[in-house]
């Protein structure tokens, strides 16, 4: 439905896409996933035909975004960051002013409008100022305009960002709920958002592709590299946590090992196996060198670690910190 | 075409939803309405002195009140225009509608005359509220009706290429106010290039004033349709809407 080989889009000083290349089939609901600016949006602006690519090209259901740009434009529907509406209008009247631009006859487009509003779950504001809608209502009205025209692709620009959790779990279920009948692309920096709503994901950072690949691929990929947390306790008296250390790093199988957390007679570690199924191993080690065995418990992994592993960036785990923090 | 006139009527909507229409129809009523008064009563005034004096002036109702009240009102319209086609883009930019237009099956130029119709429309309608005090004139005089017809004929030529001109300066800035007091500027710089020819003969100081959209409304004021200035008038309502389908463009290629 979509493809994008090499889409570079260059400005005077900076590269904010750089050869981007994918594909999206028909009736995938797919996640473009990034920190902010990463080109997620400058990506999407070009999809929709908003901004020319510097070079590469970009097709939507077979035409090509620089050439056969109407054509694309009639088969896009498009919500930006911020819903573009109009103040000064009330829902219906701007539904059916989108609708009419988006080339709907006047016979179908009475229906459309009632539709999308059910649909969006817009029917009680159906006569209100757009100006005086609450955020998640403009967000809804947003989404109600990009599928007025039943169009084949729907390209969604941090749909939920603003959102209070509600309202997230809202748009993101009516978002689902679209999948079937539209090719979805939606951008998002929240990753937990990708893995609940996507089946494919995208990721980008500064400009460049990192990876794209099924959630679940992806997952998968990141669990042949498992982390274990191990709490280690002392029998008696006091336990030397470098020693601990040391003997871990023995058991077979085990990558690396880190101390995490030490006090008198307890030390926390993570340990990172290449493959998986060393438990048993680590378990046995630590005691048959007499110390206790508290905790040992594989952590989630998440897609925001395989984002983090991607990127390259460090990994910062505020939330165990403050939990460190507070033991202390 | 079809979609030129979804875009003029939304605009049209938006005009009338919000006071500013409402603000610019009651200014430029009042205004006028104060430049007829002051007109009609000043050609009274004349007419009872000259009957007084005893000798019969002849006195001509369309060259002593409807020729410098259209002068007026193409004056007074050179302060609204402003005011009229700030809004047609720099708002579009500052809420981010510009890329819901930008990404329907559109062109460009398609919105641009949208636009710039519903701008002509609203002014129009401002010269309608003129006619009824013209009607006056109608009821208790005898002026002859062509000139006047080609005075309002000049006057939306006028406008239309100043409307172009703020049009386009709307599409260089999110900021209302900007392209407000950027488009009064020009207007009024193309008002008063005029002035050169009052000490000057030179070329240059010709070409400044054939510049003038003052200049070209002397003959419609008249009552005289003279195509050199009708030419004049659309050529720059083309020259206004051509350089806005530029910079809509290079919106795109910039952002």
């Amino acid at each position: 439905m979509i493809t994008v080989t090499d889409l570079t889009k260059r400005y005077a000083r900076h590269t904010a896409v750089d050869h981007i290349s994918f594909e999206v089939h028909k009736g995938q609901i797919v996640g473009f996933l990034g920190p902010n600016g990463a080109g997620k949006t400058t990506t999407m602006r070009m999809l929709t035909c908003f901004l020319p690519p510097t070079s590469g090209n970009a097709t939507v259901a077979g035409f090509d975004v620089l050439e056969q740009s109407f054509e694309v434009k009639k088969r896009i529907g498009y919500l930006p960051e911020t819903p573009p509406l109009y103040p000064e209008m009330r829902t219906a009247e701007y539904l059916q002013f989108v609708g009419s631009l988006k080339g709907l006859a006047k016979a179908e487009l009475a229906k459309r409008v009632d539709y999308v509003c059910e649909r969006c779950a817009i029917l009680d504001v159906k006569d209100k100022l757009l100006g005086k809608l609450s955020k998640g209502y403009r967000q809804r009205v947003g989404l109600a305009q990009a599928i007025i025209h039943n169009p084949d692709v729907l390209i969604l620009d941090e749909p939920t960002s603003g959102l209070d959790p509600k309202q997230i779990n809202e748009t993101r279920e009516l978002i689902k709920g679209l999948a079937g009948d539209h090719t979805i692309i939606l951008s998002t920096h929240i990753l937990p958002e990708v893995e609940q709503t996507c089946e494919q994901v995208i990721i980008i950072n500064k400009g460049k592709l990192v990876a794209t690949d099924s959630v679940s691929n992806l997952q998968n990929r990141a669990r042949g590299a498992e982390s274990l947390l191990v709490e280690v306790g002392a029998r008696n008296g006091l336990m030397d946590p470098l020693k601990v250390q040391s003997r871990l790093e023995l058991v077979s199988g085990v990558s690396r090992v880190n101390l995490k957390n030490k006090r008198d007679n307890r030390s926390i570690f993570e340990v990172e196996s290449r493959k998986g199924l060393v438990r048993g191993d680590l378990a046995r080690a630590v005691v048959e060198a007499g110390w206790d065995l508290n905790e040992l418990r594989p952590t989630a992994v998440s897609l925001e670690e395989i984002f983090l592993q991607l990127t390259g960036e460090p990994a910062a785990a505020p939330a165990e910190e403050a939990v460190a923090v507070g033991v202390k | 075409m079809r979609n030129v006139w979804i875009i003029c009527r939304k605009e049209l909507r938006s005009y009338f939803v919000s006071p500013v229409a409402y603000l610019l129809l009651a200014m430029f009523a009042v205004i006028f309405g104060f430049f007829f008064w002051n007109i009609l009563g000043f050609f009274v005034f004349r007419g009872m002195e000259s009957q007084m004096r005893g000798q019969m002036m002849p006195m001509n109702v369309n060259e002593e009140v409807i020729r410098p009240l259209l002068s007026n009102i193409s004056v007074i319209g050179l302060f609204l225009i402003p005011m009229i086609t700030m809004r047609l883009f720099a708002e579009e930019k500052r809420t981010g509608t510009i890329e819901l237009l930008a990404t329907s099956p559109v062109s460009d130029v398609e919105v641009i005359l949208g636009k710039w119709l519903s701008a002509m429309v609203l002014y129009a309608s401002m010269l309608l509220l003129t006619a009824i005090n013209f009607l006056f004139i109608f009821r208790y005089g005898h002026p002859d009706w062509k000139p006047l017809v080609i005075g309002y004929l000049g006057l939306l030529l006028q406008a239309g290429a100043l409307l172009a001109i703020g049009t386009f300066i709307s599409t260089l800035t999110k900021n209302q106010i900007i392209a407000g007091a950027a488009t009064f500027g020009v207007c009024l710089l193309l008002w008063i290039l005029e002035w050169v020819s009052g000490y000057e003969t030179a070329t240059w100081a010709r070409v400044m004033a054939y510049m003038s959209v003052i200049t070209h409304f002397e003959s419609f004021s008249k009552g005289l349709l003279d195509f050199k200035d009708a030419i004049f008038y659309v050529t720059l309502i083309f020259f206004g809407l051509f350089l806005t389908a530029r910079s809509m463009e290079s919106l795109r290629w910039r952002s």
